[in-house]
């Protein structure tokens, strides 16, 4: 069962029974679940976690929706590599890289979608759906067909390819939308007004956003039930952000944290930060749409809504719902947030296949160039314990370092493939 | 008839300009402010409109036409 108590309007208080809502009647604020921590406390431990399935579904204690039948595509539990190459080349001793990348269909959402599509379950729902540029609908479509639900998803009309392919190939309705990208979000926002379906960022969303809180608890565990010194970690929406930071509260707060103890959550759970929670939290964008780190160093607190001209679609949020809830976030956590250059956003990619072997996509390569950029500013020392978060596969974005492509061309002779090596080592020479 | 929950966010001069009674005014729609902030350089509010649907798309069209940028109250709908 989920120790859910009911919702909460993270702006005014107000209360709401745990159903498919996700915004205040009374002043339109977001919704948030409310747990009932108390019962959570007397039930989970470490050892009921690492006894659980090698998923998300091993905090289900934690998470808004029942882990007795979940819709599971085993999403989650995924490496945390240390990243000694990556690290030496930035100067950073204690690096590593959650590589989410290899989830079942390649991202993050996968985590998000796999609540969502339990809760959607759990609801009655027979429809899920989603607005997507790519990964979301990947995941909605594939955790319909493990559920047995119908899934619609929203695409823009000009969606690469691969991309389409990739979330097409689990039998969705697919829906290619004809507008700009705020005429996209204005439909589907009225789709998911007037039609009885999950939509799993729309109606879902309050129970979708946690199961980014796993990405936090992950990385506890993984590193020994520790929290990193920082993190750095891509966002759009901002809800990712938040959530990891709650994650690791949690832990906290619940005493399963090594050497901390616990503390009660107060009476606001969404905001609650346990002292022994020292992490600073790193945010990375990309420069083509970076509404929340434009804000942060203008030190505004709204987030200004831009319109995203960006490489990297999957961040392309231009106005982000939980835009203000990570700025406090940052501020909370002592952390940052950078916008990387357009430009720098392959190198990123190619610096992380390069020298860890790991093809992400270009919210990684976000990741990655930030990430560089703290180091080389100073803002990560040597020796502190730092984790990057991967959350999407290079293989949806292959486009983007197409220029990597450089066969050597050879007849089917010795004498053609030695001078074609020679001629390869020569031009590296000259560059040198 | 219709109803839309709508965020406004204005920018600079625009938070100056009665856009949110003139919308009402010239497209005979009803509006609900249910929260807001308005600064210096940035302001939003977030509000209801009630209305005849062709009316309500019409309005919002010229609410976007003065610079003012609208959106659902959820944020962006189309993730990554």
């Amino acid at each position: 069962m989920a120790f859910v108590s009911g919702l909460r309007c993270r702006e005014c208080g107000r209360e709401y029974p745990g159903e498919a809502l996700n915004v205040c009647d009374f002043c339109f604020g977001p919704l948030e679940v409310v747990y009932d921590y108390a019962t959570i406390s007397e039930v989970v431990s470490r050892d009921r976690i690492a006894a659980g399935p090698l998923s998300i579904w091993r905090y289900h204690d934690l998470l808004p929706a029942s882990g007795e039948d979940p819709v599971d595509i085993m999403a989650g539990y995924t490496p945390l590599l240390k990243a000694r190459n990556l690290g030496e080349r930035l100067g950073l001793k204690n690096l590593y890289i959650k590589n989410d990348s290899v989830n079942p269909s390649f991202s993050f959402k996968d985590r998000v979608v796999s609540v969502a599509a339990t809760k959607a379950r759990e609801f009655g729902f027979e429809t899920i759906a989603c607005a997507s540029t790519g990964n979301l609908a990947c995941s909605v479509a594939a955790h319909a067909a493990r559920a047995g639900l119908r899934s619609v998803v929203f695409i823009p009309s000009d969606l690469e390819r691969g991309k389409v392919i990739g979330a097409a190939v689990y039998g969705p309705t697919m829906v290619a939308v004809e507008g700009t990208y705020d005429e996209v979000n204005r439909l589907c926002s009225e789709v998911g007004d007037n039609y009885p379906w999950a939509f799993v960022n729309i109606n879902m969303r309050p129970y979708y956003a946690e199961g980014s809180k796993t990405l936090g608890y992950e990385v506890a565990e993984q590193l020994g039930w520790r929290i990193p010194d920082h993190v750095v970690i891509p966002s759009a929406s901002g809800a990712m952000f938040t959530k990891i930071w709650k994650g690791f509260n949690e832990l906290a707060c619940l005493g399963l944290l090594e050497g901390v103890d616990s503390l009660s959550f107060g009476p606001d759970q969404n905001t609650v930060h346990h002292p022994a929670i020292t992490t600073k939290m790193h945010m990375a964008q990309a420069e083509g749409c970076s509404p929340i780190v434009n804000a942060w160093t203008s030190g505004q607190t709204q987030v200004r809504p831009v319109r995203p001209d960006s490489i990297a679609k999957s961040l392309a949020i231009g106005n982000p719902a939980d835009g203000i809830y990570a700025l406090r976030v940052i501020k909370e956590s002592d952390g940052s947030a950078y916008a990387v250059p357009e430009p720098e956003v392959v190198e990123g990619i190619k610096l992380l296949a390069e020298t860890e072997g790991i093809f992400t996509e270009t919210a990684g390569g976000v990741t990655i160039s930030a990430l560089k950029h703290l180091a080389e500013s100073g803002a990560i020392g040597a020796d502190e314990l730092t984790v990057a978060y991967i959350t999407g596969n290079g293989l949806k974005t292959q486009e983007a370092v197409e220029e990597v492509v450089n066969p050597l061309f050879v007849r089917p002779t010795m004498s053609s493939f030695e001078e074609a090596l020679e001629g390869r080592a020569a031009g590296a020479a000259s560059k040198v | 008839m219709g109803r839309q929950r709508v965020k406004f966010t204005f920018d600079g001069d625009l938070v100056k300009e009665p856009i949110i009674y003139m919308l009402g005014r010239d497209f005979h729609l009803v509006t609900n402010i249910r929260r807001a902030d308005v600064g210096d350089v940035l302001g939003w509010v977030v509000l209801e409109v009630d209305g005849e649907k062709e009316e309500i798309e019409r309005g919002l069209q010229w609410v976007s036409s003065t610079g003012v940028r609208v959106d659902s109250v959820s944020g962006d709908v189309l993730q990554g």
